[in-house]
């Protein structure tokens, strides 16, 4: 287990920890899972409904047209498909894309997420059953309460019917997990799992010639800094990396040389700045910010 | 020279290689399932994700690419949920289900099953006393789409009918109905369950005073034989579901509210994953009720047969879900 985070003095941490679980393979090592955000798991979700009810709609016209094909002769067969079909995609969805290895939905693969068991063992069948059943009263109780129920009920019923219904569609709201009910039966969560590009290097660019970052200019800042320098520099933002530059040059009283683009100037201090503190990393020291001056 | 002191630097193009083979294998298994992997990849693959983990220790240790830390930590978690995620063969599961699980999980909750029969019985009880002191009470133990024409207004002709009526269009069209309509409303009291058994006892009561209702509705006429024949033929299998459902409920609400030894939060994953594995029999139980009612009861009309199916079927139920058999390995699956 890496103990580089917490040789960090305590109070300010150097990851926003805030979701971040620990999780740690028989191998020793922490995979520090992030957790998925609400918002997040909204847009997954919103994404399966719309395939459900795109598939149903299509499903509904397809037997339309198979009925009036046939002159209404096979009647029959196509409700039992429809219903069939209906009910399976209704309750079978999410458990049939969550049992494949990727252990999520297209909704959730496209945000880059996964459903995991909390204590790291295998995501069983009955995991995923127990998760997705409970959507009947996340989901569809208080939908058939708001459309159906709601209406007969009468406006103090309609009311108690809604409070009740909104502890179980708000229940990721008030765990830290930001576990839903059917996360909290089955003992899982759901986690950020992308399939992420391994970036280039930007230590091994070219480097300007003449430009050179001596050991003093390069003192002043410190691994917080670097990484926002990395994302200024993946993001090749010209605005953004001009301001940085007259930032950076001001903080280390170096004027901009003749025919020195801001770009150079960057990723040149961003490849003495990264040595330095990865040198000092070597011997033990993790420089976290500026204010750090050990 | 730089690139030389930068060790961070030379230490990823060592091995940078392996990290995009994992990567490589990984998205192919993935995609569809490790039977898309050679043998020579399958030994591979733990051995790349170790390298993998260990590049990520070391990585945190000595560089601060924050972007490299990233991409690492995304493939080994992904790499990671491969290697120990579930090994064995959907067939192979589907076998373990039924000779071990679910029977397993069902005597477990043998209590909370009891008990919603109990639940369901008394209702029963309660209703039949009530529609035989005064008929009309039916009305409020059956909703009027659901009796479909039978009601103390019918005439015991027409009710005799509705028995053994062979005109009913389509049987299969009727058992899908039938299926999908039950096993929707077993999910929902397995889920109502949650909010402390209440609701899910609720389910199971109404459940049981409908079924008294009509039951007192056909005694009344002198048809109580023959209504039992009907009901019983698809009844015991569709009523043993809904117990079963009832009882994975109660299973939730009483773990809730009393978790016990453990903390609450295990002790609901727990209950949760158990009642799951009765609750995916519950739906297979119905599937076959649903298909006893929409086509045998439709076929066979023979009040005789049809008790004999009915008890068939309750009697291989009880069997095959609560004989006591060897203990065998508890073998992950």
């Amino acid at each position: 287990m890496s103990t580089v985070e917490t040789a960090a003095p305590a109070g300010r941490p150097a990851l926003p920890t805030e979701r971040v679980r620990e999780l740690i393979t028989p191998e020793g090592i922490d995979l520090r899972l992030k957790l998925a955000e609400v918002s997040e798991r909204t847009t997954a979700f919103f994404i399966d409904a719309a395939i459900i009810v795109g598939v149903l709609v299509g499903m509904t016209l397809l037997s339309i047209a198979a009925m009036i094909s046939t002159g209404f002769q096979s009647t029959g067969i196509t409700q039992i498909i429809w219903l069939l079909a209906a009910f399976f995609l209704r309750n079978f969805y999410f458990m049939a894309f969550e049992l494949t290895p990727r252990g999520a939905t297209p909704g959730k693969r496209a945000v880059g997420l996964r459903v995991a068991t909390r204590n790291g063992e295998p995501l069983g069948f009955d995991a995923i059953f127990a998760r997705n059943a409970m959507r009947e009263i996340e989901l569809f109780l208080p939908m058939s309460f708001l459309f159906v129920y709601g209406r007969e009920a009468g406006i103090w019923g309609a009311l108690a019917g809604t409070i009740w219904c909104a502890v179980f569609v708000f229940f990721p709201f008030f765990n830290r997990d930001r576990l839903r009910i059917g996360d909290f039966v089955a003992g899982t969560w759901v986690i950020h799992a992308p399939r992420r590009a391994l970036e280039l290097d930007l230590a091994s660019g070219e480097r300007a010639a003449g430009l050179t970052i001596t050991q003093a200019e390069a003192d002043v800042y410190g691994v917080k800094e670097l990484s926002v320098l990395e994302e200024v520099l993946r993001r090749k933002d010209e605005a953004t990396m001009q301001a940085v530059a007259a930032r950076i040059r001001a903080k280390i009283k170096r004027s901009k040389a003749q025919g020195e683009t801001d770009r150079a100037f960057l990723e040149a201090y961003y490849l003495a700045l990264r040595t330095k503190l990865e040198g000092r990393l070597l011997f033990g020291h993790r420089r976290r910010d500026k204010h750090d001056k050990a | 020279m730089q690139e030389l002191t930068l060790k961070s630097h030379r230490f990823r193009k060592e091995r940078e290689t392996e990290w995009r083979r994992l990567e490589d294998l990984l998205a192919r298994a993935e995609r569809s399932s490790a039977a898309a992997l050679s043998d020579d990849e399958i030994i591979a693959l733990p051995v790349l994700y170790r390298s993998a983990l260990s590049s990520l220790s070391v990585a945190r240790a000595i560089s601060l690419d924050q972007a490299l830390i990233a991409y690492l930590e995304s493939l080994c978690t992904r790499a990671y949920f491969f290697v120990y995620g579930t090994r064995t063969t959907f067939a192979k599961r589907i076998a373990a289900f039924f000779r071990r699980d679910w029977p397993r999980a069902a005597q477990d909750l043998w209590l909370e099953t009891l008990i919603a029969v109990a639940v369901m019985a008394l209702g029963a009880a309660v209703a039949y006393m009530l529609v035989m002191r005064d008929s009309t009470w039916f009305y409020s133990f059956v909703s009027p789409g659901l009796a479909g024409g039978r009601g103390p207004a019918a005439a015991t002709e027409e009710l005799r009918s509705t028995l053994f009526s062979d005109e009913e269009s389509g049987l299969s069209i009727f058992a899908t109905f039938l299926f999908t309509h039950n096993a929707q409303i077993a999910l929902f009291a397995f889920a109502l369950g949650f909010a402390f058994c209440l609701p899910a006892a609720f389910l199971v009561l109404t459940n049981g005073m409908m079924l008294g209702a009509f039951v007192a509705l056909f005694a009344s006429r002198g048809l109580g034989i023959e209504f039992g024949g009907w009901l019983f033929i698809h009844g015991t299998t569709e009523l043993f579901a809904i117990a079963l459902a009832g009882a994975a409920g109660f299973r939730l609400g009483w773990t809730l509210a009393f978790p016990g030894q453990r903390s609450r939060v295990d002790a609901m994953s727990a209950a949760g994953r158990k009642a799951a594995i009765v609750m995916t029999g519950v739906v297979i139980m119905l599937g076959v009720a649903g298909a006893l009612e929409g086509v045998g009861r439709q076929v066979l009309t023979d009040t005789g047969l049809r008790y004999a199916i009915g008890a068939f079927a309750l009697l291989f139920w009880l069997l095959y879900l609560y004989l006591p058999r060897m203990e065998e390995s508890d073998e992950h699956g």
